[in-house]
């Protein structure tokens, strides 16, 4: 069995491990700025709020490497937000962290769509009927909004990790390919693919994407499903 | 005066006002649907805001155009019975009763969980979700969490609008109760003469 636990070495584990890390930092991250634009976009009235869209959606269609560069000039080495984070003692650049911060970008589009379905198909009504029963607006969206919503968050949560674990163009782009720091599972298996003889690497890393992207992906489905939305990522 | 009305507000291309004033029990918003009796409920509730106008309800001001006066819908004290329930999905019934309670001042509460569930007859249903209810012991638990947060009036739309026969005649029943035994004021919307002629004391005709 290529997938038996003993053969797979310590750097495959830590090449997992480190995808994992990096997924999660990614979702934690993404989660407040999506919830945030998920919310403007469901239920904000403002000007320019087309172009929000656009904007939150453009990961999902630019090249990745476009994605990357991007990154690189903003949170690189000479960037304002790369020269401010470094000083913070936070820097990105060659560092997990910023194979995080590309995985989070990539990952944004797909988590505000699932965070904004679900806001959109709580019902007003209910919140209206709370109001008239004593609850202020704060209260009204932690017992009512919150609540009704929470699957289609989870959904995309776990959408925006299964995003972040397969990641490729705009981490490379952005971070390299540097094993132990910024080599996730993709990344491990593009550099493995580049040396003749490592097909046994390649077969057990491809397994265990596939396998970790059904496992999130079914999840999602499961949680859309529990709050009977109409979309579906399967 | 329980309720002193007189309101406008535009929606769409259409102005619906209303004016009037009623006293004790139950008076009766009456007339043909699309006429705006729901609007009115919204407006007095705090759901919507009028164009112009004032409400009061047993001489407190809700809403006073002139005055600067627009009370917040948690700060009216209002029991909103609706057409379409309006449960909580993700609670049971025991928790869309106490849901206004908790939030009620203790002392604008003026009747606890036990005497609600005897009163509606709610004790076998306490555990139950919303979406196994029937329609009637839906609309009960509305009645029933409406009381219970404390509310001084209550605004009722169509209350049996979606119920069978006998479902009607055991509501009607609950409110010619809450009209006779806790003397609450109520402002009751409905299309059918028969149901008006019956409960309300007082009738609104609006057009």
């Amino acid at each position: 069995m290529a997938l038996a636990p003993d053969n797979i070495s310590p750097e495959e584990w830590g090449i997992i491990w480190l995808s994992l890390k990096v997924s999660a930092a990614a979702m934690v991250a993404t989660l407040p700025v999506g919830f945030a634009l998920a919310w403007a976009l469901a239920r904000g009235r403002f000007p320019g709020r087309v172009l929000l869209d656009g904007l939150v959606h453009l990961p999902l269609v630019l090249p990745p490497v476009v994605t990357g560069w991007l990154l690189l000039i903003v949170f690189g080495g000479t960037g304002v937000a790369g020269r401010w984070l470094a000083a913070m003692g936070m820097p990105v650049m060659f560092r997990w962290t910023g194979a995080a911060l590309a995985a989070s970008v990539m990952a944004l589009p797909l988590m505000v769509r699932a965070i904004r379905l679900s806001l959109e198909s709580v019902d007003r009504r209910l919140e209206a009927a709370a109001r008239t029963l004593g609850a202020s607006p704060m209260r009204v969206f932690v017992t009512i909004t919150l609540p009704l919503a929470l699957p289609g968050v989870l959904a995309g949560m776990v959408l925006g990790f299964a995003r972040s674990l397969g990641e490729f163009g705009a981490t490379i782009t952005f971070v390299s390919n540097i094993p132990g720091e910024t080599q996730t599972l993709p990344l491990a298996i593009y550099a493995a693919l580049q040396v003749p003889g490592q097909e046994g690497i390649v077969t057990r890393l491809a397994l265990i994407s596939v396998g970790l992207s059904l496992v999130a992906l079914v999840a999602s489905e499961v949680l859309t499903r529990r709050m009977g939305m109409r979309a579906h990522v399967l | 005066m329980s309720f002193e009305v007189d309101v406008s507000i535009t929606r769409g291309s259409r102005r619906i006002a209303a004016r009037f004033e009623a006293g004790p029990g139950i008076t009766a918003l009456f007339g043909r649907s699309g006429a705006g009796k729901t609007s009115v409920l919204d407006m007095i509730a705090g759901l919507a805001r009028p164009d112009e106008g004032r409400i009061a309800v047993d001489g407190r001001a809700l809403f006073d155009a002139a005055a600067g006066i627009d009370l917040r819908p948690e700060a009216r004290g209002c029991g909103y019975v609706f057409q379409d329930y309006r449960l909580f999905p993700h609670m049971s019934v025991e928790g869309n009763l106490r849901y206004g309670w908790r939030l009620a001042a203790p002392d604008a509460r003026w009747i606890d969980f036990e005497q609600v569930v005897e009163f509606l007859g709610l004790a076998g249903l306490l555990a139950a979700r919303p979406r196994r209810l029937s329609g009637g012991e839906a609309q009960r638990v509305a009645i029933g969490r409406a009381l219970l947060s404390g509310a001084r009036f209550l605004l009722m739309d169509e209350p049996l609008s979606s119920l069978d026969a006998a479902r009607r005649e055991e509501i009607m029943r609950v409110i010619e109760r809450i009209r006779d035994e806790l003397a609450l004021p109520i402002l009751y919307v409905s299309h059918d003469r028969r149901e008006v002629e019956r409960l309300a004391g007082q009738i609104v005709e609006m057009d």
